[in-house]
């Protein structure tokens, strides 16, 4: 597709590179000459210098010929604007990320006036995503399909579990429910298993299981959690204030640490049952007055990366706490995987890949057949969802039990879902028409059904 | 610094000249001129070494500018060894030093020889001759880039440096598609002529080897004279399809893709053929009132266009022309063909640059406040062009003083020295007097030969990968 993303910021950055890996055709717009020329050499994509909103530059970016337009400037206004022409200009469609939380607020009539495709808000999704990940707070990562009614859990097996030099095609003898392995990660090599895969202590596996059975799955691997009441949040940004609303909503307590007076009293009229605390959360002794040893969660979501990755290492120090932290710019990824941080969330990745995904569904109606599509483990792993159409039917897909089909190797079927039934599958299980099937691979690029095929 | 994939380009780069020697190998066993097996084994030999060296992956795909300017410049040299070994094999260049001369000058479209009687070359070695003129005007890494799978955005690099011009960008996002429609168009554009010169009659050898030298605006003749023995029709072809080559071929994107307007206000375009018909017009009224006797204005355009092309064919002698002539002549020498063309020099759209930011300094001086930005095409010139334009007249400036410096050695006149020099380090090929259209280069020292090479590589380069070829803190470890 060609694709117009107008800001060369963090995300725009990202996501430019990603979609141009995906094959598209991408054309960068900024007003600032270097941002445009990093983007430029960090990816395989054209690059305007000029200012979005303009008709003359977007012209000159190829509005006429787009198919889609992505707004990700610094200002929800020029985003807003941009969209706005290029709907008339191209008659192409737009996405906005919009963050102010008062456009926000009236997002559905702004984007049927505006004819927007998507409004996306990244600290929502973040707060989101934030949200998930404490529900299930025995897992490193969370992802879900089929309109989250599964899950794909990825954790790491403790030491002393049973899970231990143990071959997978036994695993099931100890479930009630069927568990099915999908990735292992062994130091920096990711694979998927098959029957006789062993698995280890120390490796990290990501498992296909229903919500509900989830604690009931890691806690029979040994990971003892129990369930999260209270989470301390350093920082009040827009992310802490999503996040601390829906945690209230659903029955936890919830602490602030925000160091500006006149945020901490916003906060405290819009979330009137948090702990709101005015102060410096790099303060040592204000967390431990604040009771960072009990705690059930740590959060920590500062403006500066640096901060929050101290912050976690100390709570990790001092509690047992579930830790989060955010990143939003630093990119030594590597690095900060290894320390213990807990999970670490990418606002900008989070924000790009919901575009991605969405970019897929929108091909998926212009003949790819791809559902959903999830990078797992660094891009390194996709989760691809496909519906199973009439042509399944002429590649010889349907009614075939899947041991007789011949398969890609590191590829494997996690779950049909039809209807209102998710099926584990097994060996003589099948499709059929218009169910929709989750695949997991190693092998990046898969386009339809067919493609699961040698 | 990343070896690996420095290597492994380099490697797929002999791959792809050893494919190109399949060509000549053809020609030769047509004509049966006794040159086949040597084009059999180079290309075999030169085929499987670079198939080992490019079957490596490398490791780390990390590439920057720096390994771009490296991988660059060695990628030439390499393909320039190779190239020489044909016609050292054969014989019939009997000393490597100028196989290898003839075959840079080849690469880099500069058209300069070494050889006094170009016709005892058998057909297969003029053929060769000529299409390293084809290969080195849009360039062997370009052509790569159109097979390559483009991992990432870094592939831009090598276009970059390999394009010439300060500013070289993509028309596509991608830039398999850019380099795909460079060469599509180059490609079309080389079956036009010679489709319009077989029309004009002549043999088909013939017609590709002058049609490769236009293209690439190379110039490489295949008779002693040049082209002044071919008819009227012939002359005005080559001297068309020379200036279309030395446009900018953003031009012919902005035609196909139905810009017209666009097209026709870019600015660099219309100064080029500004400068054309400026310095046609003076040479032209010079010839008049001096009275020298001249085959009239086709004459001067085939002249005008071959040499501001850098193509370097000539219809006549124009050493014999009167002075002011021979000045313009060397002048547009150095301004050269658009930016992103095949041909040389430094370039319209850098003295343009020149010229606007002269003028500013200029405004500058009577109004020390004032602020005026300069533009091209109704945009802002960005500083760090301007800078690197600028930079670049000095390095310009250096290796040509210091070139010239050492072929003095040979105690040549002046004008040859000079224009020897200019003539190599902006891709022309004749320049004036024992270097003119009816000499050769045959009479320099080694050392002069290799000065030479060196300018037409940095020519064609445009200086800087050559010169951080040489220097130390290029290949130094951080």
């Amino acid at each position: 597709m060609n694709i117009i993303i107008i800001g060369a910021g963090k995300v725009g950055v990202t996501l430019a590179s990603q979609l141009s890996r995906e094959g598209h055709e991408i054309t960068v717009v900024d007003s600032d000459s270097d941002h445009v020329s990093s983007a430029v050499s960090s990816a395989d994509v054209q690059g305007i210098v000029g200012n979005g909103t303009s008709h003359a530059t977007q012209l000159s970016a190829g509005i006429e010929a787009a198919d889609l337009m992505i707004a990700v400037t610094g200002s929800d206004e020029t985003s807003l604007l941009s969209c706005l022409m290029a709907k008339k200009a191209g008659n192409c469609r737009t996405i906005a990320r919009v963050r102010n939380p008062e456009y926000y607020a009236d997002i559905a009539f702004i984007k049927e006036e505006l004819g927007l495709s998507m409004a996306i808000n990244p600290e929502i999704e973040a707060a989101a995503y934030i949200y998930r990940l404490i529900q299930i707070p025995s897992a490193l990562d969370v992802e879900s399909f089929a309109k989250g009614r599964i899950n794909l859990i990825r954790f790491e097996i403790p030491r002393g579990s049973f899970l231990d030099g143990i071959k997978i095609k036994t695993i099931n003898q100890h479930f009630k429910q069927n568990m099915l392995i999908c990735a292992v990660e062994e130091g920096d090599r990711v694979f998927i298993p098959n029957g006789e895969t062993v698995l280890h202590s120390g490796s990290k596996i990501s498992v296909i299981a229903p919500l509900h059975e989830v604690r009931n799955v890691t806690e029979k691997a040994g990971i003892k959690t129990k369930p999260i009441r209270s989470v301390m949040i350093a920082g009040g940004g827009n992310i802490s204030y999503y996040l601390a609303a829906t945690l209230i909503r659903s029955g936890l307590r919830v602490k602030i640490l925000e160091l500006n007076k006149s945020r901490c009293e916003e906060l405290s009229v819009l979330l009137p049952e948090a702990v709101i605390i005015h102060g410096d959360a790099s303060d040592r002794n204000l967390l431990l007055e604040e009771g960072i040893e009990t705690t059930d969660a740590f959060v920590a979501l500062t403006g500066i990366d640096e901060e929050n990755i101290m912050l976690s290492l100390y709570a990790n120090k001092v509690s047992r706490a579930k830790l989060i932290t955010k990143i939003s710019k630093i990119t030594f990824e590597e690095v900060v995987r290894e320390l213990s941080v807990g999970t670490i969330v990418y606002p900008k990745q989070i924000t790009a890949r919901l575009i991605a995904g969405y970019i897929r569904a929108i091909q998926n109606s212009m003949g790819s057949n791809v559902d959903t599509l999830y990078k797992l483990v660094d891009g390194k792993v996709e989760a691809l969802e496909f519906k199973v159409n009439s042509s399944a039917v002429k590649d010889g897909l349907v009614d075939v039990p899947l041991m007789d089909l011949n398969l890609k190797p590191d590829l494997l079927v996690c779950a049909i879902v039809r209807g209102k039934k998710i099926i584990t599958p097994g060996g003589k299980d099948t499709f059929k028409v218009g169910d929709k099937v989750i695949v997991v691979t190693t092998t990046i690029g898969l386009n339809d059904l067919r493609d699961i095929l040698k | 610094m990343n070896f690996g994939i420095i290597g492994y380009v380099i490697g797929v780069a002999v791959c792809v000249e050893s494919i190109a020697m399949i060509f000549p190998l053809i020609v030769s066993l047509i004509y049966n001129d006794g040159n086949s097996t040597i084009f059999l084994i180079c290309a075999l030999l030169f085929g499987i070494i670079g198939g080992i060296v490019a079957k490596r992956k490398p490791k780390s795909t990390s590439f920057y500018a720096r390994e771009g300017f490296v991988t660059v410049a060695l990628c030439w040299v390499t393909v320039s060894l190779i190239g020489a070994i044909p016609f050292f094999a054969s014989g019939e260049i009997p000393s490597f030093t100028d196989s290898l001369f003839e075959i840079i000058s080849g690469f880099t479209t500069t058209g300069a020889s070494i050889l006094t009687n170009v016709e005892g070359l058998s057909e297969s070695m003029l053929f060769w001759r000529s299409f390293s003129h084809w290969i080195g005007g849009m360039g062997i890494l370009v052509f790569i880039l159109t097979v390559l799978p483009a991992a990432d955005g870094q592939n831009i690099y090598l276009m970059r440096i390999e394009s010439p011009g300060p500013v070289v960008d993509k028309f596509v996002p991608k830039v398999q598609k850019t380099a795909m429609f460079l060469y599509g168009s180059y490609l079309l554009l080389t079956l036009t002529q010679l489709i319009f010169l077989l029309f004009g009659k002549m043999p088909l050898l013939d017609a590709l080897c002058i049609t490769f030298g236009t293209a690439g605006t190379g110039g490489f003749g295949i008779l002693n004279d040049s082209a002044a023995s071919y008819s009227p029709y012939i002359q005005w072809v080559i001297t068309v399809f020379m200036l279309l080559f030395g446009v900018n071929f953003n031009f012919y994107f902005l035609i196909f893709t139905r810009r017209l307007r666009q097209a026709f206000a870019i600015d660099e375009v219309k100064c080029y053929f500004g400068i054309f018909f400026v310095a046609s017009a003076i040479i032209f009224a010079n010839l008049c009132f001096t009275q020298t006797p001249f085959g009239g204005i086709r004459e001067v355009f085939f002249q005008v266009s071959s040499v501001m092309t850098s193509t370097g064919y000539s219809s006549t002698d124009f050493n014999l022309w009167p002075q002011l002539s021979k000045a313009v002549l060397v002048m547009i020498m150095f301004t050269g063909a658009c930016a992103g063309s095949t041909g040389g020099g430094m370039k319209v759209s850098r003295f343009m640059i020149y010229f606007k930011t002269f003028t500013k300094e200029i405004r500058h001086l009577v109004h020390p406040r004032s602020v005026k930005v300069l533009k091209t095409d109704g945009k802002p010139i960005e500083h760090d062009t301007i800078r690197i334009v600028n930079v670049y007249l000095c390095a310009y400036i250096f290796v040509f003083c210091a070139s010239l410096l050492i072929i003095l050695l040979d105690n040549f006149d002046f004008t040859t020295s000079f224009t020897a020099v200019a003539t190599t380090l902006n891709n022309i090929g004749p320049g004036l007097e024992m270097v003119g259209p009816a000499g050769s280069f045959a009479q320099f020292s080694h050392l002069s030969k290799f000065v030479f090479m060196f300018d037409m590589l940095a020519g064609r380069l445009e200086i800087f990968p050559m010169i951080l070829l040489f220097l130390p803190a290029t290949w130094r470890r951080q």
